[in-house]
């Protein structure tokens, strides 16, 4: 009885968060970013097909239905994405990777452009970024769902356009079970996310570029060097 | 005789000159884009000299990347501030730095662990309630510098996150499956074990859009 009534409480709140429209996953994120552009859906970090090579997915604005939704969007060319890399454990980042949209002059293409990974001043760090122009290492040609482009360059190779989302979890029923109206999961249960896309970024990066990482940094992998790592969206002031 | 041995000189110089390579400087767009991006033309598939196009770096040329960018959301590990946070606190979450979290949230996080499991003890991975919301509420996303990369694979732990991780089962089984991850069986998964689109080997990994 209690259980239920602590569940109602907290899905009569998640409720209220969620009746802003749209779901990010953080993707399901707070009140007053929830379906804007510096709305982060997710984040993936990973060896590469590469092993000497980290791949880095951020993708925004998610759950969007194929066709028309997914053809109209765009990244929002002021809003900066930070991938932050703390090589010290000391939950500040001393690298970063910025990445922005602009419309290349040469070619009249939306085009993204990723810079770094470039050291941080610790005067830089924290909630506020400028853009490090002195360390563009590269540039990719939006793709469409058609149109797919990638680029390399000093190692990196870079793409940036619509996905199918790569997240999968039964939310509904999630929430069903946070409202109280049900206990458990469905089995089989049922993904939320399939058949959606989402505007995803990857960048795939030499380890070498990143520095290093620290051992014993995760107390689960003892032995293991480790990095520690997190994405921003950053809007223009 | 002399006629022949003009002959024999003019063959000889002949036969020379065809060994002699003239270095052409001048490539006309002709070369491989792969040796044009320090020649000093713009040339190859390249928008600017020795810039732009897929092999060469991007031309910064025209471009202004000016003004000040200021954090309004952020994300380490997957669904943190959506299980964990609550309203009023995770628009704050979204803009505080990692070094501040553990301060700020650790203990919002734990109040919100006893709520979701009120019977909460600890779990497989050994951590208590105060421990587990410690590392949760540090919000980074670890990433192996050698090795295996996975948020789970029964082996490796947190050492990354890749596209075929279940990271909403291992969320589940840390809250909900107590010391032996066998508490609460039908809070412990969602069932959804696997992405409705297969993955790729190779960049960019994720699966074309619908």
């Amino acid at each position: 009885m209690k259980k239920t009534k602590i569940f109602a409480a907290i899905g009569g709140l998640v409720l209220a968060v969620l009746s802003v429209v749209l779901i990010a996953a953080d993707h399901i994120d707070a009140p007053e970013i929830s379906g804007t552009s510096t709305d982060i859906a997710d984040f993936y970090a990973f060896q590469g097909e590469d092993p000497n090579n980290l791949v880095f997915v951020v993708n925004v604005q998610g759950i969007l239905a194929p066709g028309v939704p997914t053809e109209q969007a765009v990244f929002d060319e002021n809003v900066l994405l930070e991938i932050n890399i703390d090589n010290n454990n000391d939950l500040i980042e001393d690298k970063v990777i910025q990445i922005i949209k602009r419309n290349d002059p040469a070619t009249m293409e939306d085009s993204m452009y990723f810079f770094g990974p470039v050291a941080v001043q610790s005067s830089q760090t924290g909630l506020n970024s400028t853009i490090d122009t002195a360390n563009l290492s590269g540039s990719v040609k939006i793709s469409t769902t058609t149109d797919i482009q990638t680029s390399t360059a000093n190692g990196m190779m870079f793409f940036a356009g619509p996905r199918e989302d790569p997240f999968f979890f039964d939310f509904a029923r999630y929430n069903e079970i946070l409202n109280g109206a049900t206990t458990g999961f469905n089995n089989p249960g049922t993904d939320s996310f399939a058949g959606t896309n989402v505007l995803s970024i990857v960048v795939e990066v030499p380890k070498a570029l990143l520095g290093s990482g620290t051992v014993g940094a995760n107390p689960l992998a003892p032995t293991t060097p480790v990095y520690g790592v997190w994405v921003e969206a950053k809007r223009k002031q | 005789m002399k006629t022949y041995r003009f002959i024999l000189i003019f063959a000889t110089i002949c036969s020379t000159l065809l060994f002699i390579q003239c270095k052409d400087a001048d490539d006309n767009g002709n070369v491989i884009d792969n040796v044009s991006c320090t020649d000093g033309i713009q040339n190859g598939s390249e928008t600017g000299v020795d810039c732009g196009g897929p092999s060469c770096e991007a031309c910064a040329t025209g471009l202004v990347f000016t003004g000040t960018y200021t954090q309004e959301d952020q994300m380490g590990r997957p669904a943190i501030n959506t299980v964990f946070g609550t309203v009023g606190m995770k628009d704050a979450f979204n803009v505080t730095i990692p070094s501040d979290m553990r301060a700020a949230f650790q203990a919002n996080f734990e109040t919100n662990l006893f709520i979701l499991n009120p019977a909460y003890t600890t779990n497989a991975i050994g951590l208590d309630a105060t421990a587990f919301t410690t590392v949760l509420s540090n919000d980074v996303l670890w990433v192996a510098e050698t090795g295996i990369t996975t948020y789970f694979n029964g082996t490796e732990i947190l050492t990354g996150r890749a596209l075929t991780d279940d990271v909403i089962d291992v969320s589940l089984l840390l809250i909900f499956g107590g010391p032996a991850g066998i508490d609460n069986p039908t809070l412990v998964s969602d069932f959804v074990s696997e992405n409705d689109a297969t993955f790729s080997t190779s960049f960019p990994y994720l699966a074309n859009a619908f």
